[in-house]
């Protein structure tokens, strides 16, 4: 490999025999294809260098070309394990340049869903954490949790993983009596679980032994390598983009943003543990609180219409057509939009000259910006830490490689 | 942004680097400052620094090119998370001669970024630590994301897109 070759060639002036390890490309512990050649001293690091890029696929490349309807796609495989979160930041972003006030029934169920795709993120990562300390029945536990919140977006739009959820505008349709259903067993039984697996895991002796003092992270730091999200307030800062610049009625809703305090991989566990416990109540809330109305927005030029009225109505034929071809055209104009993501600020920063496509769209990853700090956290700690730091930063390669 | 807060950032550079600013606009929500290329990097250390903007975290860097002009835009976005207050600064460069200095003795972040930044558009960052591609091959010879490059590659024939524009 030649990131080993750029290493290799100290080797001869020094007197201390290093050895260099391939952790990667695809290792199962690493939960993605990333590389890390790392120079280690029997067990300890002594520095690394990581390659990325491994699954770039060139989206703000195809964004260039493609309509916008037909990007949201895209934005679906950047974090995979909450598509939704990423689906509706790009709808809110296209709203933002046209300008369309969106029903407020359509942002509670924004809501509702972005959290579930919240929960089913942190529980991905808080079990691969245990997994990773060697605890593989909370992970399996767990894991059966998400396939219950898949059946949700399943039922609401079609898809589990790359959900494609929502139009620009709105839902494509209502949330059935079976979706809310689903959503009411979920409430009923998950938090049920995950008290279950933290009382597994946070109060584990074996685990708090591994994980506090393990990749810290000290808040200058974190904050000069613009960390975001539950990263960041590990760390001890209480951002979050929800409260700072809220979006789709975060307003109304009552929750607490936790924070820890070392920015290590207990404090992030515990972070996360914490935000899912207040997204069920923020959904418990949307859920009260839902007010009657449309779900969807009247952007005939964007949202596709119904079937029927393609059949029997003109302009909604006349609609449809130009949506399917790509032939709407948006207002000039230079957005920036962004939303708490599963890892942070996922920011989505559009250029429109009006044309049918973006003239420029420039995704502002969080997992691309915070995971050049891991060289800097592993370094002087033990191998099996880094691969505990990797998994509870919850890198994602999707969205670290665009 | 309300217009009094626009006007301090705008006062916090003149005060130490009058006339380096061409235009400042709101863009929809986001107030955004053009300033003269030669020196962004001591303007925004200056702005981080400042009593009255701190500036300290660097929400994303990135360029856009615009091939009729002939001209890079390096796009830096600010974020001061205490006020709340957000700010986006341009520079212009040519696209024949990409040039300008690194954000990195700001920033750690900016690392990654800028390596990104070269990687798509060519942009090279004088005193960068480590300016090689990041996510593409090392043996690509192009800067994909410059608009000269088409996505497809033209000399195909088996696909008529002249209906669908695709």
């Amino acid at each position: 490999m030649e990131a080993t070759a750029a290493i290799a060639p100290a080797i001869e002036k020094e007197e201390k025999q290093y050895s260099y390890l391939n952790l990667g490309p695809t290792h199962p512990a690493t939960h993605g294809i990333f590389q890390n050649v790392l120079k280690m001293d029997g067990e300890v690091i002594v520095d690394s260098q990581p390659t990325i890029g491994y699954i770039h696929r060139a989206f703000e490349k195809l964004a260039e070309r493609r309509p916008y309807n037909q990007i949201t796609p895209i934005t679906d495989r950047l974090n995979y394990c909450s598509a939704p979160i990423n689906n509706i930041g790009w709808h809110m972003t296209v709203e933002k340049l046209l300008g369309v006030e969106i029903p407020k029934r359509v942002q509670y169920l924004r809501v509702i869903i972005m959290e579930l795709a919240r929960i089913t993120d942190h529980l991905i990562c808080n079990a691969v954490i245990g997994v990773d300390t060697g605890a593989l029945t909370g992970f399996v536990y767990m894991f059966q949790q998400r396939e219950l919140v898949y059946e949700i977006y399943e039922e609401i739009c079609g898809a589990r993983l790359t959900t494609n959820i929502g139009r620009i505008g709105g839902f494509e349709r209502d949330f059935s009596p079976k979706a809310w259903e689903k959503i009411h067993k979920f409430l009923k039984e998950f938090p049920v679980v995950l008290e279950e697996f933290d009382s597994l895991l946070s109060r584990n002796r074996i685990f708090m032994d591994r994980t506090i003092g393990a990749g810290g992270i000290s808040v200058e730091h974190a904050l000069n390598y613009s960390f975001t999200g539950p990263n960041l307030r590990a760390a001890g800062v209480d951002y979050d983009v929800r409260v700072a610049s809220p979006y789709s009625s975060y307003e109304d809703f009552d929750f607490v943003i936790p924070v820890g305090k070392n920015g290590d991989v207990y404090d992030r566990f515990m972070v996360r543990q914490e935000e899912m416990r207040q997204s069920l109540s923020i959904i418990k809330q949307a859920m009260k609180n839902l007010p009657e109305g449309p779900y969807h927005a009247v952007v005939p030029e964007f949202y596709l219409p119904h079937k029927e009225d393609v059949y029997n109505n003109m302009e909604a034929l006349i609609y449809h057509f130009k949506i399917v071809m790509g032939e709407t055209e948006v207002p000039k104009g230079e957005v920036y939009h962004c939303v708490e993501g599963g890892n942070g600020e996922l920011g989505f920063y559009l250029i429109s000259d009006g044309g049918r496509t973006p003239f420029r769209l420039h995704f502002r990853r969080p997992c691309f910006i915070f995971y050049q700090a891991y060289p800097e956290m592993i370094k002087g700690s033990m191998l099996s830490d880094a691969i505990l730091t990797m998994s509870s930063m919850n890198v994602i390669a999707g969205e670290l490689d665009a | 942004m309300e217009a009094a807060a626009q006007e301090k950032i705008i006062s916090v550079i003149n005060e130490k680097f009058e006339g380096e600013i061409i235009e400042a606009t709101m863009l929809t929500d986001f107030f955004t400052i053009i300033v003269k290329k030669e020196q962004i990097v001591d303007i925004i250390s200056h702005l981080y620094h400042h009593p009255d903007t701190k500036f300290q975290f660097l929400t994303t860097l990135c360029g856009i090119h615009f091939p009729e002009q002939n001209q890079i835009v390096v796009m830096y976005q600010l974020h001061n998370m205490v006020t709340n207050q957000r700010l986006r600064l341009k520079i212009f460069l040519s696209a024949d001669n990409a040039v300008t200095k690194t954000l990195t003795t700001v920033f750690a972040a900016a690392n990654w970024m800028e390596r990104e930044t070269y990687d798509f558009y060519g942009v090279i960052f004088e005193g960068h630590p480590n300016l090689k591609r990041i996510l593409n091959v090392d043996e690509m010879i192009i800067f994909p994301m410059r608009k000269e490059y088409p996505l497809e590659d033209q000399t195909r024939e088996d696909k008529n897109d002249l209906m669908f524009g695709r």
